[in-house]
């Protein structure tokens, strides 16, 4: 009995959150909410939402189912397909891209939670025949084999010496206030967000060094 | 090209540009990700729909009804498809389990439905409205269980591991039983999942009769054949395009739903429609390498000489599918006047279990080489001198069929000496830094050499520009590159004058990618159709072909000289041509070999392992590209420690499928658990493989390895753990007392 009460006063508290959120975002009404929870739900449209992103410098005005997270934006909505989905779920990495010069997984977010957010994916680092250091230096080590998780790996990469170079600490640092090291150790710690299948790693940290060196 | 009798001296052997570590000609695309993978083909037919798979929610049983309305009537969708709406379709030759079609189900997450709507977002929604009622039954998911009245059965994987149901020489229970040193234990593996990071996907657009699927495969006839069979379409009817490949592993060998469903799903929207398995449906829906148990016993003499060797081994699978061939290399490993070796089947309705990366060896070495480690202990010997003791230069089943090439000695000593073995302490335990253990450990690593048909196409046009068409795939093994240097050595061009075309099936059909014989092989056809337009180009400037000489982009004879564009004139010049292969095979037993060195810390506290340092040296003939290669094997490595440490398909015993279905509970090694690797590969060229003089490399890398570190997980705690993955939880009430 008791548990069944605790469930009902949840419930009443979830419905004034919802009425509460969606007063403050202009979504649905709560009344039109609640409808929707107790029956099978009518087919409605779905929501769509106006979000406005620059990738790679470019500014896109778009219209959007606003389930759609930042990934399927850039791979189906831009065409931008350099970014992965290997997960879609925030386990692989593949789809790791820099929004606002920090790299996140694209696919455990939304596209309508980033108006006006500066996106960089693989497609604004380099191209064949112009390519961005890091990306040279993944050709040099063969620091990939089927090349799926690569955009993530190098856009994680390129974020990581960034993150390295601000002082952000990680697991293995010894000391949280010094500044971190670029010891191996360090960036494969910090790489291990990024899955590779085929195995690439040992290049991967030998491209990374080869590029941090002449950053350094 | 017939390839019957040994190759002489040929073009390849001027090692210009074949045998150079060149970056792959592919990286440019790869690292800027403009190489399009099958998802990613916005180009390739208008008007894409996006189809969503719904997999069964029961292992076993039968669909009663299957609920669409509120799908259908749902924002977007375009059509929904059921399984209910067609009978079960045919199997393609390759296939074991059931792609779709009927009400029955026999595993779970099996393809039942496809929901096509205009977003990706619109077809997830739709496919979870789809309400379905099912009958279940009980079902067979205890391999242990069944394990105990599975009957002789004989296996091929398709993946060249073929083996006897049961082979006998000698009379290896009396030998066994005289012998005054004997082991005789258990091991087993877990299933394994391939986990290519590029979940299985494809496009299908039909044009009347004809379907086009863009996807991801590593064998391009066997996909159209079989896809053909399945549809009940003419094959002429079916094309296939897979230019890249986001990793296959074994995983995309086969045709699999996604193409099957992106097919059906695009004849029912009447336009094309794209179709990504979901990660969490790749374990469960496709294929993996099934678990085995594996019993071993070896006898030998005190001398150390092997004299009784048998290895058995029990795997599960759906109806009508094979056994994991895990006794495989134990047939040639390894001499011994008395043999047996067994593999036995039990049904299972767990889901279709199939060929992964070395299919067969893999597992099996991870259980042959701890039983060799395990015996070099009872007869105090060196786990290094005890394998060269028993080493074999012919084939032991049968003595008169050497081996074509058998370095494995060389690659064993080589490995000890530059690894640090002699400061192995052969007494476990020891070895103390810190709050580590510390241990080596090493292996035998071997792998066949198959030899299989492959054709290509080359096409010479007025600019020097050779182009290489042939539907060989490039799944991360570096294809692109080695055909483009074998065309480039083979015509006396530089690399940058080839133009590789790759997974098209309307090229001629190669090897394709699996039994690490795609290499060897599909360079040998490039090889081979390179031969016959050089007659062309020879004929059409009038040189004689026996004299004339191929380099820097002419042909010279004499004191003759000639572009060789110049003999493509206007049209071109095209020539196409296949390797096919005699007996020599059946003459000479060819396989490839390695030395696995590993050395691990465990935790004296945890019980947790790091792998600290890792080698391999290996013989695999002649290596194309040493820089790919190298790849393909710190790959293979890396897939080794997974297999060791983390990688198990957990089986819910009770509902029948694998629950650890995504890449944060199946754990693949990550940066974090992978050291430096060294590579070394052994001087060779076999002119008894072909053309090439090559083989493969790319699951030799892999065999051994994880038997590598579990013996040095021995040698660093004294625990024998005969069950993989060696996690912490079997080490930990046995590590010796922390000081």
């Amino acid at each position: 009995m008791q548990e069944g009460k605790e469930f009902q006063l949840s419930r009443r508290g979830l419905a004034i959150v919802t009425a509460a959120a969606a007063a403050a975002t202009g979504g649905p009404p709560a009344a039109q909410a609640q409808t929707g929870a107790a029956a099978s739900p009518p087919a409605s449209a779905p929501a769509m939402e106006k979000v406005s992103l620059v990738v790679n410098g470019q500014r896109h005005a778009l219209e959007l189912d606003a389930r759609t997270t930042l990934l399927d934006t850039l791979r189906e909505h831009l065409h931008l397909t350099g970014s992965k989905k290997g997960c879609d779920h925030g386990q692989c990495g593949a789809c790791t891209v820099m929004v606002d010069g920090r790299r996140i997984y694209s696919c455990l977010t939304l596209a309508v939670m980033h108006e006006g957010d500066e996106v960089t994916t693989i497609e604004g680092l380099g191209k064949p025949g112009d390519l961005h250091p890091m990306q040279a230096a993944f050709v040099k080590h063969d620091g990939y084999q089927c090349g799926y998780c690569t955009p993530g790996q190098i856009c994680a990469s390129v974020a990581m010496l960034a993150e390295i170079k601000a002082g952000v600490p990680s697991h293995v640092s010894a000391d949280l206030t010094a500044a971190p090291q670029l010891t191996a150790d360090e960036i494969r710690e910090r790489m291990s967000g990024n899955i590779c299948r085929c195995g690439a790693y040992s290049n991967i940290v030998e491209a990374i060094t080869e590029v941090a060196g002449r950053q350094a | 090209m017939k390839f019957d009798t040994p190759a002489t001296r040929n073009p390849i052997d001027q090692m210009r540009v074949v045998g150079k570590p060149i970056d792959r000609i592919d990286g440019p695309r790869k690292t800027t990700g403009t190489a399009p993978y099958a998802y990613e083909r916005h180009d390739a037919a208008p008007n894409q729909a996006y189809g969503h798979v719904l997999g069964a929610g029961i292992a076993k049983g039968r669909i009663v009804s299957m609920d669409t309305a509120a799908a259908k009537a749902a924002p977007g969708v375009v059509a929904i498809v059921t399984t209910l709406d067609m009978p079960p379709l045919a199997k393609g030759q390759t296939n074991v389990a059931l792609l779709f079609g009927g009400a029955e189900v026999h595993h779970y997450h099996q393809a039942i439905a496809v929901a096509v709507a205009e977003t990706f977002e619109q077809a997830r929604d739709a496919a979870a409205m789809i309400r379905v009622s099912y009958a279940p039954e009980p079902g067979r998911f205890d391999l242990a269980a069944a394990a105990k009245d599975a009957p002789l059965s004989s296996g091929d994987s398709e993946e060249g591991s073929g083996a006897p149901a049961e082979d006998r020489v000698g009379d290896f229970e009396a030998a066994f039983a005289a012998a005054p040193v004997r082991l005789d234990a258990t091991y087993t593996t877990p299933d394994e999942s391939h986990a290519a990071m590029e979940p299985h996907a494809s496009i299908a657009a039909w044009e009347g009769e004809k379907v086009t699927i863009w996807t991801s495969n590593q064998m391009i006839a066997w996909g159209k054949r079989d896809l053909a069979k399945t549809l009940g379409i003419p094959a002429a009817n079916v094309r296939l395009d897979s230019p890249f490949v986001g990793g296959g592993f074994g995983g995309k060998l086969f045709l699999r739903a996604d193409a099957v469903m992106a097919a059906l799903a695009a004849r029912a929207a009447g336009r094309p429609v794209k179709v990504a398995l979901t990660r969490p449906q790749v374990a469960n829906n496709t294929t993996h390498r099934p678990a085995t148990i594996q019993r071993i016993r070896v006898g030998a003499g005190r001398d150390g000489r092997i004299t009784a060797i048998a290895h058995e081994s029990t795997s599960g699978n759906l109806k009508d599918g094979k056994p994991e061939t895990a006794v495989q290399q134990t047939k040639l490993l390894y001499a011994g006047a008395n043999r047996l070796t067994s593999l036995r089947l039990a049904e299972l309705d767990l889901p279709e279990g199939n060929a992964m990366r070395a299919p067969g060896e893999a597992p099996g070495l991870m259980a042959l080489e701890i039983a060799m480690d395990e015996m070099a202990e009872k007869l105090g010997l060196d786990p290094v001198e005890f394998r060269v003791l028993n080493d074999t230069q012919v084939d032991p089943e049968h003595p008169e069929r050497p081996f074509s090439q058998r370095q494995l000695v060389q690659c064993l000593r080589q490995g000890a000496e530059r690894f640090g073995w002699n400061r192995r302490n052969a007494r476990p335990g020891e070895r103390r830094e810190g709050n580590w253990l510390v241990g080596m450990g090493m292996a035998a690593g071997f792998r066949n050499n198959m030899l299989t048909k492959s054709a290509a196409r080359v096409r010479l046009d007025r600019e020097g520009v050779v182009t290489v068409e042939t539907d060989m795939t490039d799944i991360g093994t570096g294809s692109y590159t080695i055909i483009a240097q074998t065309a480039a050595e083979t015509m006396g061009l530089p690399i940058e004058k080839v133009v590789v075309r790759l997974g098209d099936s309307d090229f001629p059909a190669s090897a394709g990618s699996g039994g690490q014989w795609g290499a060897n092989n599909s360079t040998a056809g490039v090889f081979a159709a390179c031969m016959k337009l050089r007659e062309a180009v020879a004929q059409k400037l009038g040189f004689n072909s026996a004299d004339a000489v191929f380099a820097e982009g002419e042909v010279r004879a004499g004191n003759r000289r000639a572009p060789l564009g110049q003999a493509a004139g206007e049209g071109g010049l095209v020539a196409e041509d296949l390797i096919e292969y005699g007996d020599l095979a059946k003459r000479y037993q060819q396989s490839t070999f390695a030395g696995h060195f590993v050395e691990v810390g465990v935790d004296a506290f945890t019980g947790e392992t790091r792998v600290r340092r890792m080698l391999a040296v290996c013989a695999a003939g002649r290596i194309l590209n040493p820089k790919s290669a190298r790849s393909q094997v710190i790959g293979a490595m890396t897939m080794g420690v997974g297999a060791a440490l983390t990688e198990e398909l957990s089986v819910d015993k009770r509902l029948g499928f694998f629950v650890n279905h995504d890449l944060a509970s199946y754990e693949v090694p990550v940066h974090a658990d992978i050291p430096h690797q060294e590579v070394v590969f052994l001087d060779e060229a076999d002119p008894i493989s072909s053309p090439m003089k090559a083989k493969g490399v790319g699951e030799l890398g892999l065999c051994g390895v994880g038997a590598a570190v579990a013996n040095a997980i021995h040698n660093a705690t004294g625990i024998r753990v005969r069950d993989y993955p060696i996690t912490l939880d079997k080490l930990l009430d046995r590590l010796p007392p922390v000081a």
